[in-house]
């Protein structure tokens, strides 16, 4: 069981607002805003880091090739350790979980990570459809992609039309509740998303992700370290996988890489029952229907059970037994490359009792979960009020 | 940090906050040897997916490789012209360069029959109400002075009326259905 190695800790933790344009900072202001907030948590200066690892969605998104080279100075890190990570969708989650390794292997013992993505700057949607040579031109922005995945999940699973629309709506009320969130729509109501228009049929305009800007940052130390601070976040596992996307047989709703990377964190976290193990769950959902697709791939029902807790509202915060983005998940901010790091940051600020009018009272354990490119790429952690056991 | 003085010239004057600098880049394209196969024969209206030595998979279009194992493939084997929607997407979202796709239009998995994996092509002549996991389709070409090595060879696929394949068997379930009745027999 464990991570294996040292054990580590979030101390501190810094976001940015999100928003669609963030004209009043560069990109070197936006990831500077994230992590001197997130050094202030901790109570640490810029000197005080031993490495800096950052992440973010492909160079060719914002079409500024290596921009960790430029943003060193920003990060505080001219002359020290610096690593980029890259995997799609989840790099935020990876970059954090190769923030962490450099603590469990013993290498540093105070690591900054952040991980950002300026969408106002860039136009993710078509450099997600590149006109690829020999090609057909077809497909029309991750939305395309995934429409297919979910029709086959509906038909599946036996779920009623609506439960995407109930996703949305919940995860829009959450967003009320963070004053971070890139949409804050008090007047949306569930008939509006029911009748927004569809784009990618079965997926409707509000059962998308919006195009942000924004970035998120954490500082993870060592054990020796982290008992000096109030409330750390102690990290209890952490795991990545990976698949193609597109081989004979693959589980498109259901992929292998998942479901392994889910059992190998649980293995790790010491957890025989997620559902009732893991109190506050952050995990990634650009399009709605992935909440019920994911809550069966990481084992919290049995599979086609998903929209069923979705349906019984198992996952609102308000007097749900599992609640499901309380910040208002990706549906709500959706700076891509950061997209996963919030998730994890944000899990750890629900076991720090750190999450304001979001918080889940008094949560103990919490899931963080990320996945990239075609539903391919995944990247997992559990974080706890306590410090592991083994 | 030390104050940035701005120079007289410039004070009073509006901040410069962005600036757009276009950038264009040219770039030759090597398809490599089993997409240059795969081309070539394509201008000849036929269509050709690679075997994976390890069991037999059909790949199309071809890769070269085989994605579950790392291997070469370098057999070659010619696929029919009809297949089947393994699953599908009615897109409302116009797609730049596209000028000649109305909406909404059906992107579709098309499995061609003996295949075991699907490849997205455009699915024309179906109301997007009828479209349908399962439903056969065969290719309609461009006229045969406009065919070249090229992929945009087939404008699109249309239903040619034979019965749906069952959805427990249609598109990337085909695979383990058929691995599961061959485990029975």
């Amino acid at each position: 069981m464990g991570t294996g190695g040292e054990t580590a800790a979030v101390v501190g933790i810094g976001m940015t607002e999100f928003s669609a344009t963030r004209g009043d900072v560069s990109m070197p202001g936006l990831v500077r805003e994230a992590a001197q907030r997130a050094l202030e948590d901790a109570q640490m200066d810029w000197e005080d880091i031993d490495a800096v690892v950052m992440g973010k969605a492909p160079d060719f998104f914002e079409g500024v090739m290596m921009p960790e080279i430029f943003l060193s100075e920003a990060l505080g890190c001219v002359g020290k350790p610096m690593l980029r990570v890259h995997t799609a969708g989840s790099v935020g989650g990876s970059t954090a979980l190769v923030a962490a390794s450099l603590i469990h292997s013993g290498v540093h013992q105070k690591v900054l990570t952040v991980a950002w993505e300026k969408q106002s700057e860039s136009n993710a949607m078509w450099a997600l459809s590149l006109k690829q040579p020999f090609q057909v031109s077809i497909n029309a922005g991750a939305g395309g992609y995934f429409s297919p995945i979910i029709r086959q999940y509906m038909i599946e699973s036996d779920a009623p039309d609506l439960i995407g629309c109930m996703v949305a709506y919940k995860d829009r009320q959450h967003a009320l509740l963070n004053p971070y969130a890139h949409l804050h729509q008090p007047d949306l109501t569930f008939d509006q998303v029911v009748e927004s228009p569809m784009l990618w049929e079965p997926i409707r305009y509000s059962e998308t992700c919006p195009s942000s800007d924004g970035a998120a940052a954490m500082v993870i130390v060592h054990e020796s370290v982290a008992e000096k601070s109030a409330n750390p976040a102690w990290i209890h596992a952490g795991a990545m996988r990976s698949e193609a996307n597109n081989f004979p047989g693959r589980d498109e709703v259901n992929p292998q890489a998942s479901r392994e990377c889910a059992a190998d964190l649980w293995k790790q976290a010491g957890i025989s029952n997620p559902r009732e193990e893991i109190d506050a769950v952050e995990m990634y959902v650009p399009f709605s229907w992935y909440e019920p697709m994911w809550l069966e791939s990481l084992g919290f029902c049995e599979r086609g059970d998903g929209w069923k807790m979705v349906e019984s509202g198992a996952t609102h915060l308000e007097g749900g037994d599992l609640p499901v983005n309380c910040s208002g998940g990706v549906l709500s901010s959706n700076p891509i490359g950061a997209s996963g790091m919030i998730r994890f940051a944000e899990a750890a600020l629900q076991v720090r009792g750190m999450a304001g009018q979001h918080q889940v009272a008094g949560a103990k354990k919490a899931l963080g979960h990320a996945y990239g490119g075609g539903a391919q790429y995944f990247a997992m952690w559990v974080v706890g009020a306590d410090k592991p056991t083994s | 940090m030390s104050e940035i003085i701005i120079p007289e010239i410039l004070q009073g004057k509006e901040p410069v906050q962005s600036v757009r600098t276009p950038i264009r880049m040219e770039y030759t394209f090597t398809p490599g040897v089993a997409a240059q196969a795969y081309l070539r024969e394509f201008g000849k209206k036929k269509i050709l997916a690679n075997v994976s030595p390890v069991d037999g998979a059909i790949l199309v279009p071809p890769r070269g490789a085989d994605p579950r194992h790392g291997v070469l493939c370098e057999e070659f084997v010619e696929l029919p012209h009809q297949g089947h929607v393994g699953s599908f997407c009615i897109t409302n979202v116009p797609i730049p360069g596209r000028k000649d796709l109305d909406l909404p239009y059906i992107s579709a998995w098309i499995f061609l029959d003996g295949a075991d994996i699907g490849f997205l092509n455009l699915v024309s002549e179906c109301p997007p109400e009828d479209c349908r996991i399962g439903m056969r389709v065969e290719a309609v070409w461009k006229p045969d002075d406009e065919i070249g090595m090229t992929a945009e060879n087939i404008l699109y696929w249309r239903p040619n009326g034979e019965p749906d394949i069952p959805f427990d068997q249609a598109g990337v379930r085909g695979w383990r259905y058929r691995a599961s009745e061959n485990s029975d027999a």
